[in-house]
């Protein structure tokens, strides 16, 4: 018995080190390729196209509260890629992360977004490294108080004043109370009032430590209504809320509020409005393919990706969107959107919030925006994982749903053997115990063990032929 | 001719036995699985009369072609002969050895014992299907399923499933380890003395030499031409063609019709022919002068069967567990997957035995160790039993996977009737086992979570949640099992979130038995 135990140990760990050594190879590879890409453009010689608006363009530019002037396109630090470290463990690739920040300060963007909580702890490091390189006058931070787990004074103290260090900076442009909503206001209370926090916060504003001071909000009207009764005792500066063309309208209304509601509001009373998940955790940009047709028929040289910039954007409140570009590719793509950016037109903003969304709503997808705050889960689920396999395979149209589909067992094979390839058998959404701990991490509100039975039970089904 | 024959079949055969076991597809088993059952050994275990008796009738009428080209250990055997051969740069190696009669009727005698006393592990070790069954199932499916995870890992790039990775896993230590001595001995054998195992080892070979010795045809030595010049003897890998100048024989008890002789004799010398009856007449043709004792190949009559308590205490230190170092405090992170601890196989009193095969006695009273329902089991649940009485024999653990309700795969290929073929209607309708719960590594109590994981995935709706503190409505709620109920598939041990031992097992059945 014992022997066993060290065989399977032992070939465990050998194929986890497989898996990893894969893993790193694929981001060696990109790594390799991105700050080359670079260094090229830095110099000014690669561009096929002279007219490239590269270089020519000018990046759009917002005005903050305090007359800042703020880039629409806003650097979100919540992944970067990785590598092994000495120690075997996940470390940012800080190569890539200087090469990417150096290219987008050269290229106008000047708001970088990140937080104690990302890439595990690390996103404040390699940020303001990366950063710490350049003219502090040249950007804007923002950083959050993330203490979710520990709400403390002393804890939130700590958070605090390590982001500075990290950062490598004496003052934070804009301050975020992360995520709150969710819980209403004896939540607040709980992370910010009860603890003295907020007096603390506002007190370091005063003194110039912070120069602004807002929240990021995820949660339904009520909840938002709660918050905003409060602007008056704590005059939020700005408020980041998540915004697309796709929730402007199409919220559910319980777990989170339309996006429309949230911009009017803020509207009203002249709060900038800072945006997240500008595309939906991605599948804006990756939709069904009769969605990505609709678009590319209206443009075809236009990115899906860009449609739902350019949504958000012609939105006069909005200060910047936060777009989490871990190559060079997004990067780029992204800059060419916000350069010289044009404004869409009345009609093709109904079209998007209204015609196109109403088409979505049909597929039923996960909202997972692959944030990983559910994670890591006690039981070993790679929840991320399995939401977004469970979603490509919607949008590709690779899913049976029944027997008497034309091609039920290629369709069948195909799910089960890419579930099994994707995401190992020990981390599959048979092992959810549905204690439900990840619940209250996800700020999407998924009822993520009631998600996971409806997947294994669809799998259940492949599996005994029975759908 | 008959020689070109004897190879192109043994070739298909033994390719078509050999895939056999390394399919990974599932889809062979339909195309190809009479190629395990007409096997003598196993027959014979399943008392399979109709093969018995057709390869008993076979084996009357034409010598023991049955060894050249069915059993997949003989025509192995003739290969690596073959390569020996080719390597020495000398096909007439070969010289007459007398039978060695107390070594085969020894071991057949023990090997008879064995299989009437029961002590399954030495009829294991001596069947040559099986012998050869664990070779591949030991030592070449794993090079043949990395390959195919290569392909897998390719296709994989280029977005196709069309190869499903297999895990690659040693099943049992003490398996693998005969396995792999017995593959070394007979490699040695056949490489030096070509069929010495099948003619002073194997109980199959000594049982069919009973029949072969008064074969219908059977190659006969034409006096009139044989100028005594070796030739055929020299080629005779079984060693049972005896030339002197008196006497000139051959040993049918020990021919496997390869026909090598015949194609090697330049004066016509030898005829495969009809010749019923004439076994005395060519036997006592003269009687033997062999004062020369024929004493080259005493060393190959050192064959230990040894080997069967290799099992030492491994050095190798557990992996612990190592609980992830990365507590920065309380601060909660995003992303990061947790260890994941491998299950380890409880202790069960009573081995689980496979849907189909009755009883736990029954199953290992026919079973021959062959491997090929552990090769063929999709989830890992099979592997060769490590406890002394049934070494080498499969049983069912759930470490990695559980028995599925839809699979019936090892009772559609089991040559033996140790598994007996059922549907997967029947299946759940079995009971192979029953499972129990040791509360104390319940996550509910060690963690105090709400799961009930192990009842959600119950095929057969055997466990119920109960609360744990009645009074309580809002009380957690604890699995319980309806041992009515209950048919053992190890879905609940599979899918328990305790680890390494599970909160739930399950135990065998002696009997197993319907509703």
């Amino acid at each position: 018995m014992k022997k066993e135990s060290n065989k399977l140990s032992r070939r465990e760990f050998l194929k986890d080190s497989g898996i990893a050594a894969a893993t790193v190879g694929a981001v060696a590879m990109a790594g390799a390729c991105a700050p080359k890409k670079a260094a090229e453009v830095l110099g000014g010689e690669t561009s096929a196209n002279p007219d490239s608006i590269l270089d020519t363009g000018k990046m759009e530019m917002r005005t903050a509260g305090n007359g800042d002037k703020v880039s629409l396109l806003g650097y979100g630090c919540m992944r970067f890629s990785v590598k092994k470290g000495a120690d075997g463990k996940d470390v940012i690739d800080q190569e890539n992360v200087n090469s990417l920040i150096d290219y987008a300060l050269a290229h106008g963007v000047n708001y970088f977004d990140t937080s104690p909580a990302y890439i595990r702890g690390q996103s404040e490091g390699a940020v303001g490294q990366a950063l710490s390189r350049h003219d502090r006058k040249d950007y804007f931070i923002a950083t959050k108080l993330s203490n979710f787990n520990d709400a403390s004074r002393q804890a939130s103290l700590k958070m605090y004043q390590d982001s500075f260090t990290y950062l490598k900076t004496d003052h934070i442009d804009f301050y975020l109370l992360h995520a709150i909503g969710r819980g209403g206001v004896d939540a607040f209370n709980v992370r910010y009032v009860d603890n003295g926090m907020m007096d603390f916060l506002m007190k370091e504003r005063e003194a110039g430590r912070i120069r602004q001071l807002g929240f990021s909000f995820h949660g339904n009207q009520a909840q938002f209504d709660s918050l905003l009764d409060l602007t008056d005792t704590y005059h939020y500066d700005f408020v980041q809320i998540q915004m697309n063309y796709y929730d402007w309208k199409h919220a559910d209304g319980e777990r989170n509020v339309n996006a429309e509601y949230l911009y009017e509001q803020l509207d009203k009373r002249n709060i900038p409005i800072v945006v997240m998940e500008p595309l939906q955790g991605g599948r804006l940009a990756n939709p069904a393919e009769n969605i990505a047709r609709r678009l590319k028929e209206r443009d075809a040289q236009a990115t899906l990706a860009s449609w739902a910039f350019r949504y958000v954007g012609s939105h006069p409140r909005i200060l910047t969107i936060l777009s989490g570009m871990v190559y060079m590719e997004h990067l780029k793509d992204n800059l060419k959107t916000f350069m010289d950016f044009k404004p869409l037109t009345e009609e093709e903003m109904s079209y998007l919030d209204t015609t196109l969304a109403d088409a979505i709503a049909n597929y039923p997808l996960i909202d997972c925006n692959d944030c990983k705050y559910c994670m890591p889960c006690p039981y070993g689920l790679d929840i991320p994982g399995i939401f977004k396999y469970y979603n490509n395979c919607i949008n590709n149209g690779d899913f049976a749903q029944t027997k008497e589909q034309e091609n039920y067992d290629k369709l069948r094979r195909a799910f089960l053997v890419g579930y099994d390839r994707t995401i190992p058998s020990d981390r599959q959404a048979s092992h959810c115990t549905g204690c439900s701990q990840c619940v209250i991490h996800c700020p999407q509100s998924i009822e993520i063990p009631k998600r996971m039975r409806q997947i294994d039970r669809y799998i259940e089904k492949l599996k005994q032929n029975t759908l | 001719m008959l020689r070109k024959i004897r190879i192109t079949v043994a070739v298909i055969l033994f390719s078509a036995i050999t895939l056999l076991f390394l399919d990974i597809s599932g889809a062979l088993h339909h195309w190809l699985g009479w190629l395990a059952k007409i096997q003598f050994l196993p027959a014979v275990m399943a008392l399979n009369a109709v093969v018995i008796i057709a390869l008993l009738l076979l084996t009357i009428l034409f010598g023991r072609v049955y060894c050249s080209t069915i059993c997949p250990l003989g025509v192995f055997q003739d290969g690596i002969s073959w390569l020996s051969a080719r390597r020495k740069g000398k096909k007439a190696k070969f010289t007459y050895s007398k039978e060695m009669k107390w070594l085969r009727y020894g071991i057949f005698a023990i090997f008879v014992i064995a299989l009437i006393a029961g002590i399954h592990f030495i009829v294991s070790l001596l069947a040559p299907y099986s012998s050869y069954g664990r070779f591949v199932q030991n030592l070449l499916s794993p090079i043949y399923h990395w390959g195919n995870n290569l392909l897998a890992y390719l296709a994989e790039r280029r977005n196709s499933y069309d190869f499903v990775t297999k895990e690659v896993w040693i099943r049992s230590l003490p398996t693998f380890i005969i396995a792999t001595a017995t593959f070394v001995i007979v490699i040695v054998l056949a490489w030096r003395g070509g069929r010495t195992y099948c003619n002073d080892i194997c109980p199959v070979g000594t049982t069919l030499s009973l029949f072969s010795r008064f074969a219908m045809f059977r190659p006969m030595i034409d006096y009139s031409k044989c100028t005594k010049c070796h030739a055929c003897e020299k080629h005779c890998k079984a060693s049972c063609i005896e030339i002197h100048k008196d006497v000139q024989r051959i040993d049918y008890s020990r021919c496997v019709d390869c026909f090598d002789c015949l194609d090697n004799c330049k004066f016509g010398a030898l005829k495969y022919r009809f010749a019923w009856g004439s076994s005395k007449a060519q036997a006592d043709a003269g009687k033997a002068k062999t004062a020369g004792e024929t004493a080259q190949d005493q060393g190959r009559r050192a064959f230990l069967i040894g080997g069967a308590t290799i099992l030492g205490a491994s050095t190798l230190s557990q992996l612990a567990a190592q609980a992830q170092a990365d507590s920065t405090g309380t601060k909660k992170l995003d992303g990061g997957f947790a260890e994941i601890v491998p299950k380890q196989a409880p202790p069960r009193e009573v081995p689980i035995t496979p849907f189909g095969s009755e009883s736990v006695k029954a199953f290992y009273q026919h079973c021959t160790a062959c491997q090929l329902c552990v090769s063929v089991c999709p989830n890992d649940v099979l592997r060769p039993s490590r406890s002394l009485s049934h070494l080498m024999q499969p049983e069912m653990s759930y470490e990695k996977g559980y028995c599925r309700p839809e699979c019936t795969k090892c009772s559609e290929v089991c040559p033996a009737g140790a598994i007996i073929k059922i549907t997967p209607e029947e299946k759940t309708q079995w009971k192979v086992g029953t499972a129990s719960v040791n509360y104390d590594l319940c996550i509910v109590n060690k963690d105090t979570v709400s799961c009930g994981n192990c009842a959600r995935h119950c095929p057969v709706g055997a466990i119920m949640m109960v609360r744990k503190d009645p009074e309580n409505k809002e009380s957690l709620r604890i699995p319980t099992v309806n041992e009515e109920k209950c048919i053992g598939c190890g879905a609940c041990e599979n899918l328990c979130p305790s680890r390494p031992i599970s909160a739930i097992t399950v135990n065998g059945y002696e009997v197993h038995h319907l509703y």
